[in-house]
């Protein structure tokens, strides 16, 4: 049974576990309505789909606070919804529409909200380090105890902006939280295709960052090992590294026809679906019952059916906005 | 009204901002200890400490990046990039970041950054120090570019962009900051909307910008001595181009000359020229006339940087020559 190999359950309570499980049911039941939606013409552009690494999002943000913030990857509607943005709002994002959360400027890739401080989808890989870098700075010239969460993949230790972000984070012992999010692919080249040192850990030590590795398929070992690193950057300790190890089951977009994969590898990596064996583990110390997920299942697929209608009923942006908030004031 | 030249503007610039609001701060490379590469931040480390002007690694997109990240988390960042040949390493934070994150926020996001960086050759540097590149940041919608060129704008400019919610860019031609010029302590905070006339005349209109100036005043001061006054207009912002006062030269003087040290393909020179045609078409006595660098990388001999570069000299046969298609 895949649920043995993860890491013995500390106790949690039945509140907390059906928090948890729900998390991560609403982002997989949602992308899944995205990818039909999208193939039924709704949905428009890239769809970089989350599923399979959901136990990241939702653990990961359990241990942040509404004053911390969060920069993302294109890969990033498990963290906006995880972070508390109104299904419907991601949805009308995805539609295009003017209720979207970014008023359909963005879509899949670039969601934001700036109350509840969600710097967005970054979709130049690597291009989010920085800007999570200077968040932070800002925290620590105005003396605020917040903490900057930085998601990220494999793909992103190639780029010069993770080294060069490391190294400053490290240099000024900034409060941020570097998130990689290691699915073993950079778009279609795999890890050990893609770096000379498949340890991700090494690169961040080098920068004398802390590093940690974790099962990114066992959302209570990602929600234990992201408060310890919560809690000593926000305590002064400069950043943060953790390294998750996860897959993603679907393709990199759904324009990948995924040749790149064996079968067999992501058959196994299924075998340790961060939600079923998260359910499994539930039932079996007798946390939840089956009871419980069914209610879980139809809470998350009512909130879902809202969520499209809210989004398929929500108005267009009016043509004459195109130029507005390209600067402030008048378009330039 | 004193002498004061214009390295000594930006750093009065950079000091009052620094004393009059706590969000603002200063990072580069060796804006600090070494007091910049072009000394124009020396001293303020002493003055402000290591908090607020920070040295940064060698890292333009990291530390460009932070500028926006910090600018997001409600400072007033001021980074300096050496020179804008470096500012390429950065160029991914500005033009995917800093220029997008307001509209593809759909509006929520505000980035008000300032980026001061030296431009512009003469000091055979050669290749890789010496390019003129801000007409390429003036391609980018959601980005302001400013060039100031007298000692007074140095310091004005740089005032009014900390003020801007937008992202600013300031590009500092090299070869000003030994230059002095007029300066009112109380002149506060530069008109950061209009191209300025910095001389007037009637028969042609010279249009420049940055370094290319003094060039222009230079041409202007022979061709009147020989009898034939002509305009010289700063164009002072980039972006958004300041249209109205150009036409309106232009529509006066009935010819127009750009002047730009960058190269012609493709140029800020270009856009200026298309927007006269746009716009003053049957206005004009002669065809829009360029001086731009020769289509090379910057060399290193002095004659061979010279000849690159828009000189005065060329301005004036430039001048003549749309004068002489007119007067037959």
């Amino acid at each position: 049974m895949a649920a043995t190999a993860l890491s013995p359950a500390p106790l949690i309570e039945r509140d907390h576990a059906l928090t948890l499980l729900r998390g991560m049911l609403l982002i997989r039941r949602f992308e899944e309505k995205a990818a039909e939606l999208y193939s039924a013409g709704n949905i428009h552009g890239f769809l970089h789909l989350y599923i399979g690494q959901e136990a990241i999002a939702v653990g990961a943000l359990q241990a942040l606070t509404p004053d911390d913030a969060i920069v993302a990857t294109y890969r990033e509607h498990g963290h906006a919804l995880a972070r508390g943005i109104p299904a419907g709002a991601v949805m009308a994002e995805m539609y295009g529409k003017a209720s979207g959360c970014s008023r359909g400027h963005g879509g899949s890739m670039h969601l934001f909200d700036a109350g509840r401080r969600f710097y967005g989808g970054y979709a130049i890989v690597g291009g989010g380090l920085p800007i999570a870098v200077g968040l932070a700075l800002a925290d620590t010239l105005e003396q605020r105890a917040r903490v900057t969460a930085c998601f990220f993949g494999d793909g992103a230790v190639a780029e010069g902006e993770f080294h060069e972000s490391l190294n400053l984070a490290a240099l000024w012992k900034l409060p941020v939280l570097f998130l990689c999010e290691n699915n073993r692919y950079a778009m279609g080249t795999a890890l050990e295709r893609h770096q000379s040192q498949t340890d991700l850990r090494a690169k961040a030590q080098s920068y004398n960052v802390p590093a940690e590795q974790v099962d990114g398929m066992d959302v209570l070992a990602v929600q234990e090992a992201t408060r310890r690193a919560v809690d000593a950057v926000r305590h002064g300790g400069g950043p943060q590294f953790i390294e998750f190890l996860t897959y993603r089951f679907r393709a990199h977009s759904m324009y990948d026809p995924d040749l790149y994969r064996a079968k067999e590898e992501i058959a196994r990596w299924k075998e340790r679906d961060p939600i079923s064996t998260f359910q499994a583990r539930l039932r079996e110390a007798g946390v939840v019952t089956e009871a419980d997920v069914a209610q879980a299942e139809q809470e998350v697929a009512t909130e879902i059916v809202a969520a499209v209608a809210f989004a398929e009923a929500a108005p267009w942006e009016p043509v004459e906005n195109l130029l507005k908030d390209v600067c402030t004031g008048a378009p330039r | 009204m004193t002498r004061i030249t214009y390295r000594d503007a930006v750093r009065s610039a950079l000091r009052e901002a620094l004393a009059s609001d706590s969000r603002v701060f200063l990072m580069g490379e060796d804006v600090g200890r070494y007091g910049g590469a072009y000394a124009v931040s020396r001293g303020l480390l002493e003055e402000f400490g290591p908090e607020r002007i920070r040295d940064t690694p060698l890292s333009e997109s990291a530390f460009l990046g932070a500028g926006i990240g910090a600018a997001l988390g409600g400072m007033r960042p001021i980074v300096e990039v050496m020179t804008v040949n470096f500012s390429l390493l950065a160029l991914d934070q500005v033009v995917n970041n800093a220029a997008t994150l307001r509209h593809m926020s759909g509006g929520q996001l505000s980035v008000p950054l300032v980026v001061r960086m030296a431009t512009g050759a003469g000091r055979q540097l050669a290749a890789q120090h010496s390019h003129s590149l801000e007409g390429w940041y003036a391609h980018i919608p959601g980005i302001r570019v400013l060039t100031p060129a007298t000692v007074a704008d140095a310091y004005g400019m740089l005032l009014a962009a900390l003020r801007e919610p937008d992202p600013v860019f300031i590009f500092e031609h090299a070869l000003l900051y030994p230059v002095e010029g007029d300066f009112d302590p109380a002149s506060g905070v530069a008109d950061i909307a209009h191209a300025a006339v910095r001389r007037a005349g009637t028969e042609a209109t010279v249009i420049a910008y940055g370094g290319s100036v003094g060039k222009a005043l230079q041409a202007a001061d022979q061709l009147a001595a020989a009898g034939v006054e002509v305009e010289v207009l700063d164009l002072r912002t980039l972006r958004p181009l300041d249209d109205e006062t150009i036409l309106t030269s232009v529509r006066k003087t009935r010819r127009a000359v750009i002047v730009d040290e960058a190269w012609r393909t493709g140029s800020l020179a270009a856009e200026v020229s298309a927007r006269i045609t746009e716009g003053a078409f049957y206005d004009l006595d002669a065809p829009v006339a360029r001086v731009c660098s020769a289509e090379v990388p910057i060399p290193y001999a002095k004659h061979l940087e010279d000849a690159a570069l828009p000189q005065p000299a060329g301005i004036v046969t430039t001048v003549r020559e749309l004068l002489g298609t007119t007067r037959g």
